[in-house]
């Protein structure tokens, strides 16, 4: 249904009978513990008789390993055990499998192939002196030439990076395609106008402020290896330790405590984590692991990488028909892409973004560099912040062209909200939707006419001030088993429910929170399912020996997958509550109405049972129903049915001194959508987060080399990430649209801000430009950046 | 975290204790005052020593702002925080608030001192060309007694200065002069971030408005933060204007020697130096007459 | 060779290296693990306690250097098992995601306040500048302080609960 909201424009509205929580803005349970400094990291962790792992990495981008020195290190006093890439290739561990089917050095045995790439370890009595003894191993390199530039990877005199493949003899990693090329050709052959653009996303970097990390505990007699690690997805770690290191999964246990941030930068398996295992295997003891800022910067996943060129083919009259692509994606050494198998380019497909398009097409080649590996990081949803900068970018450019409102031309092709369920010309099904309230809420909250006229004021005066809009749709919750699996393992996820016979609760999740408050919302799920206050329902989450299975916290997922599953395993205790309150009243079920929180016998008052009376009768003495077992629990495993696509309406405005070209982000309104809301405060924090993230992009983090491979951001002194005097006070909104296959209807919302953000401030920059006649200009858009851009003479960021 | 390599940690408690200490082992010794340049130098391991001596408790001795008639003291442990707090020190040079404000963030403030800032002699630190435009002078305690250098003569390229193993530097002195103000001005990519260029103006006028001296000094456009001599030359004697600002400008532009790299291509950091130039010029004359722009 | 100082009001003793930095001092040797550390460069302030009543980045600080002085870390702000204002206005306005950056924000903002009890938005930030938080986005930490700031001034208003509304239609808040 529809109403009219309080400032006048009519918004969706969820039924108050699936209004999920009841809880709304509810302080987070997980808090007392962090402000009093009790949160508890990896690092925290002090085991006895624990011992300390250091790292060896390469100096050089691309080399030939010819000889690993490891004597004085071994003689050092407090040095316990010192491994090379050769001693692991004895016992089958030198390589690893990545998450996209490639394989990794877990320590180099043939070639170095970025810098950074880990070469040996040593594990000591003390941290210090781990590190002391890195110092004093002689590895003797042969340099060999580099590959830098993804643009000259493919060239026949590029030097090979992966001959540890069988007859590779390119640079290439793979091709993929989607949408129809003949299609979109002729869409474009007859169009009024075509607009062409290249757009760089530039790599860079989830640098959550915990670095990655493990304690790895082997216990010798019972063969039980205890991994407490810093992993977004814990059980499909534990999975692949079982198929890499040959140990039976029930004799591994992995521990995700509390997480410093996560970001994507937590999903894969490093070869730290691998080492740190290796290194309590051969001691015997517990080995820490804890690598530090460099290492994290130089070596673990980073993002984005796509080197695009984006065409967008329209009428004269600003009907957008086709958008066509064509991309170069740098996938570093190994392609450590974590991606759903089948989505090799991840969910890049949507670059349709929020249109009613005749075509699209897309086609993209993906290569090899000597660059660390990664690929899908950083609150990317599976590569959308890629998809929607492109088409973001590029229509921006068209309405320059068309000389129209940018938001009178995304108004004008809006997916209508009665073409829903609408499939995209790649083939994706958006789940529902209602784009032009949204946009018109942000205009709204903006003042969008009133900036509009500033702004045309200013410009007499010389003053550069731009107005930027983005509009988003997401695809988020991955995902349907028949389409997603991450090395076979589908992407559903389990969630147990207990109810302990004093009506109190513990529900048992397979995602993993990193500061997104999974201990407050799930309990708020199943609070509002059950009618036991949240404060009396316990979150357990993080170690695969307390959880049932599922694939972890990442690409948004945790709300439209486990965030269903904790609903529905909720209303499957209820069912059973059910059976035993007409038990209790002496009635038939069908005779039962729900309450939250109590049964009662139709027409009669006084005739009810809590469910906390039900829990005490379930594990108590006395007679259930016939067939009903005692207890009060259940299990369920959720496969999603489609992905659940929120969207959100962007508007920046950003000033800029024309004399040091620097940009100021002035305001920033975000309007976001995710489906049904259950605990503002926790909502309005995500997307808080993501738009800092897209103000670091835009206008700051770039992961850099230099031609020779060196990482020149190897620092936060050099891969800058905003302060609080970067930012502006975020002013948000949001409408609701639930998504209809979700259970309570919910989408998910972490990162919707870090993939919305980005094209909002460059296309503020660019709109502040415009006077230069400046119709696109690369991130970041530092002040030099900037200035360059102004001369008329942009700089590509590679 | 990486951390340092092995080094025996040693206290003095006065200057004398100090340079005794120095004396004795050499160029194994490293002063350590604020230590925010230093010990991450060490903990990345491009520094290293076989002594770190704290000098920290000298701040007793040696963290002072003292106005006397015609100059200001300001003892080497004069902690950042305290330079950007002194309001005695902001009305004779109000450059320095200008440049505390943006130096690093509160809390490193509060640990770095003006005698760490200046002995680490990285080209883009902000207190050289704060010290480079007020023309400072650095006094040198050594064995043998104290002597005194000209910020010129201080700066002997990156990270070189004229202070010898065995010496510390105790004091910064400032000539003051009247009807003088002065300004800075930085441009970074992020607060925090050292200076993509930044520029400080210091200007004084004569009896009949002209400009009597002037001095611009630069930081992050050339091996160490430098003076523009050839600036002074074109002001001195003329009445302060938009278009002699601008002339500044260009010889601000055309005497430095900036390089790309991370921070800003060349020609932008060129460009930086003429620009910024003109408003710290602009601003400092405005403040001789009370003025704020 | 032998370090003693104050930390969190107790005097503690240990035998460390000269090198040791005071980060280390307070997690690995006191099991202080409150304070955290997240660069090696003095960039992130996640490991900031205090030194002497001043905010300092433990990580570029020597344990040694802190020998003889007084040092107080997160877990010294809950007092007589009341939580400090402060340590309650991020509960409040949820001004934490993760926790990592949180102690270090609210030492600094604790130091904040004891100098400049009502600090504006741009104060607050300024004061935070130092420091690095990958979640929040700021906003809410500088209405954490905020809200501590008003509760120690006697002049809160407003119930946390009513300054976001929970609604299913459309709205804002800012």
């Amino acid at each position: 249904m529809t109403t009219v909201a309080s400032n006048g424009h009519r918004t969706a509205f969820v039924d108050n009978d699936r209004k999920p929580t009841g809880h709304g803005r509810m302080l987070r349970k997980e808090d007392p513990r962090f402000v009093r400094g009790k949160g508890r990291y990896v690092d925290d962790l002090q085991l006895p008789g624990m011992l300390h792992l250091a790292i060896l990495r390469s100096p050089l981008a691309h080399a030939r390993v010819l000889s690993v020195d490891t004597t004085l290190a071994e003689a050092h006093p407090k040095v316990r055990l010192v491994v090379t890439g050769a001693m692991l290739a004895e016992k089958g561990l030198a390589w690893m499998p990545t998450l996209s089917n490639d394989v990794q050095a877990v320590l180099a045995t043939d070639k170095v192939r970025f810098q950074g790439q880990e070469v040996a370890f040593v594990v000591a009595e003390d941290r210090y002196s781990a590190r002391d003894a890195l110092e004093l191993i002689d590895v003797e390199y042969e340099a060999l030439d580099p590959v830098i530039d993804v643009r000259t990877a493919l060239s026949p005199d590029a030097p090979v990076i992966r001959d540890d493949l069988e007859g590779k003899s390119d640079n290439h990693c793979f091709d993929w395609e989607t949408g129809d090329a003949a299609e979109t050709d002729a869409v474009f052959a007859r169009a009024d106008v075509v607009v062409s653009e290249d757009i760089v996303y530039p790599r860079v970097h989830p640098a959550p402020m915990e670095t990655c990390g493990a304690v790895a505990d082997y216990d010798a007699v019972d063969g039980k290896l205890t991994l407490w690690s810093t992993t977004q997805a814990p059980h499909a770690h534990r999975t692949l330790y079982a198929l890499v290191a040959g140990l039976p999964e029930h004799k591994i246990r992995v521990v995700s405590p509390d997480i410093g941030g996560g970001f994507g930068n937590k999903v894969p398996i490093y070869p730290g984590y691998v080492c740190a295992i290796v290194g309590s295997l051969l001691t015997g003891k517990p080995v820490k692991w804890m690598e530090d800022r460099a290492e994290n910067l130089i070596s673990t996943g980073f993002a984005r990488d796509y080197v695009m060129r984006g065409e967008i083919a329209a009428t004269r009259d600003g009907k957008i028909l086709a958008i066509r692509t064509n991309v170069l994606a740098d996938h570093g050494a190994f392609n450590g892409t974590a991606a759903p198998v089948k989505y090799p380019a991840g969910f890049f497909g949507v670059f349709t973004g929020s249109y009613d398009l005749e075509a699209a097409h897309c086609k993209m080649t993906a290569v090899y560099t000597n660059k660390a590996p990664g690929g899908v990081a950083y609150a990317c949803s599976f590569r959308i912040t890629e998809a929607v900068y492109l088409v973001e970018r590029i229509v921006n450019c068209l309405a320059f062209e068309l000389d129209m409102d940018p938001v009178e031309l995304r108004m004008k092709n809006f997916i209508r909200p009665e073409q829903f369920p609408y499939r995209t010309k790649t083939g994706w099904v958006y789940d529902s939707g209602n784009y032009a309230p949204t946009m018109e809420l942000a205009k709204q909250l903006a003042g969008y006419d009133e900036l509009r006229a500033e702004q045309a004021e200013k410009r007499v005066r010389g003053e550069l001030m731009g107005i930027g809009v983005s509009f988003f749709t997401e695809a988020v919750g991955a995902g349907p088993r028949k389409d997603m699996d991450i090395l076979g393992l589908g992407m559903a996820d389990g969630c147990e429910l207990r109810v302990h016979p004093t009506g109190k609760a513990v529900v048992r999740l397979s995602v993993q929170t990193q500061g997104q408050g999974h201990e407050t919302t799930f309990a708020q799920i199943v609070a509002e399912e059950l009618g036991i206050p949240p404060q009396d329902i316990e979150v357990v989450h993080g170690d695969t020996d307390q959880t049932p299975f599922g694939l972890g916290t990442y690409g948004s997922r945790s709300t439209p997958v486990s965030g269903a599953a904790a609903a529905l395993v909720a209303r499957k205790v209820r069912d059973k509550a059910k059976l035993i309150a007409s038990g209790m009243l002496e009635v038939s079920v069908a005779d039962l109405e729900w309450e939250k929180g109590s049964f009662r016998v139709a027409g009669d008052p006084n005739a009810s049972v809590t469910i906390q009376d039900i829990a005490m009768r379930a594990h108590g003495a006395g007679d259930l129903p016939e067939g009903v077992e005692g207890g009060l629990e259940a299990q369920i495993c959720y496969n999603p049915e489609n992905l659940t696509y929120p969207h959100g309406a962007y508007i920046c405005v950003v000033d800029i001194d024309p004399g040091t070209a620097k940009v100021t982000v002035r305001r920033f309104v975000a309007v976001d959508d995710c489906g049904t809301r259950i605990n503002p405060m926790i909502i309005e924090g995500q997307v808080h987060g993501g738009l800092t993230d897209g103000v670091g992009m835009a206008l700051m983090e770039m992961i850099a080399f230099d031609e020779d491979g060196n990482c020149l951001s190897g620092s936060l002194m050099d891969y800058l990430i905003p302060t609080a005097l970067e930012v502006p006070d975020w002013e948000t909104g949001f409408t609701v649209t639930p998504s209809p296959h979700h259970p309570i209807g919910a989408k998910g919302v972490g990162e919707s801000a870090t993939v919305g953000s980005p094209p909002a401030i460059v296309n503020a920059v660019v709109d502040a430009l415009a006077p230069f006649g400046i119709r696109h200009a690369d991130m970041p858009l530092t002040p030099s950046r900037v200035w360059e851009a102004m001369q008329g003479r942009p700089v590509p960021p590679i | 975290m990486q951390v340092p390599a092995p080094f025996e940690y040693q206290r003095v408690s006065t200057v004398d204790e100090a340079v005794t200490l120095l004396d004795r082992l050499g160029d194994t010794a490293r002063l350590v005052a604020g230590g925010h340049s230093l010990i991450p130098m060490m903990k990345l391991r491009l520094a290293n020593f076989e002594y770190l001596i704290d000098i920290n408790e000298l701040h007793d001795e040696l963290g002072y702002i003292r106005a006397e008639p015609g100059r200001i003291r300001i003892g080497a442990m004069t902690r950042h925080r305290e330079l950007l707090e002194s309001d005695e020190l902001a009305a004779a040079f109000p450059i320095f608030r200008d440049a505390e404000r943006v130096i690093a963030d509160p809390v490193v403030r509060n640990r770095g001192t003006l005698g760490g800032s200046l002995c680490q002699a990285d080209p883009s630190e902000d207190l050289s060309a704060v010290c480079t435009t007020l023309d400072a002078s650095c006094v040198i305690h050594g064995m043998n007694g104290e002597r005194v250098v000209s910020m010129e003569d201080f700066h002997q390229g990156p990270y070189e200065t004229a202070v010898g193993d065995a010496e510390i530097l105790t004091e910064v002195r400032f000539p003051v002069r009247p009807r003088g103000s002065s300004a800075y001005e930085k441009v970074e990519r992020r607060a925090g971030d050292w200076a993509v260029v930044s520029a400080g103006a210091a200007v004084w006028l004569d009896e009949a408005g002209l400009i009597a001296d002037a001095r611009v000094g630069l930081a992050a456009v050339g091996p160490n933060t430098a003076g523009i001599a050839g600036i002074a030359d074109a002001l001195r004697g003329q009445a302060p204007a938009e278009e002699l600002w601008a002339r500044a400008g260009d010889i601000a532009a055309e005497a430095c020697s900036p390089v790309t790299d991370r921070r800003g291509s060349a020609e932008y950091k060129r460009h930086l130096a003429r620009e910024l130039t003109v408003r710290v010029l602009r601003r400092a004359v405005a403040r001789i007459d009370g003025q704020e722009v | 060779m032998q370090v003693t100082m104050i930390v969190n009001g107790e005097e503690v003793t240990r035998e460390i290296e000269g090198r040791l930095l005071l980060v280390h001092f307070l997690r690995d040797h006191l099991q202080l693990t409150g304070t955290h550390w997240g660069c090696d460069t003095s960039n992130c302030g996640t490991c900031v306690v205090w030194l002497d009543g001043e905010p300092v980045k433990s990580c570029t600080v020597l344990a040694a250097m802190a020998g003889g002085h007084e040092v107080r870390t997160v877990e010294g702000l809950e007092q007589n098992g009341q939580l400090d204002p402060i340590q309650r206005g991020f509960m409040e306005c949820h001004g934490l995601q993760c926790g990592f950056c949180t102690p270090g924000m609210m030492m600094t903002a604790r130091a904040l306040l004891d100098t400049n009890p009502d600090p504006s938005d741009e104060e607050i930030r300024e004061a935070i500048s130092g420091q690095i938080c990958r979640c929040t986005g700021y906003a809410t930490i500088v209405r954490s302080i905020r809200w501590a700031a008003a509760e120690e001034a006697g002049t809160r208003t407003t119930a946390p609960d009513t300054e976001h509304t929970v609604a299913t239609t459309s709205g804002s808040a800012s």
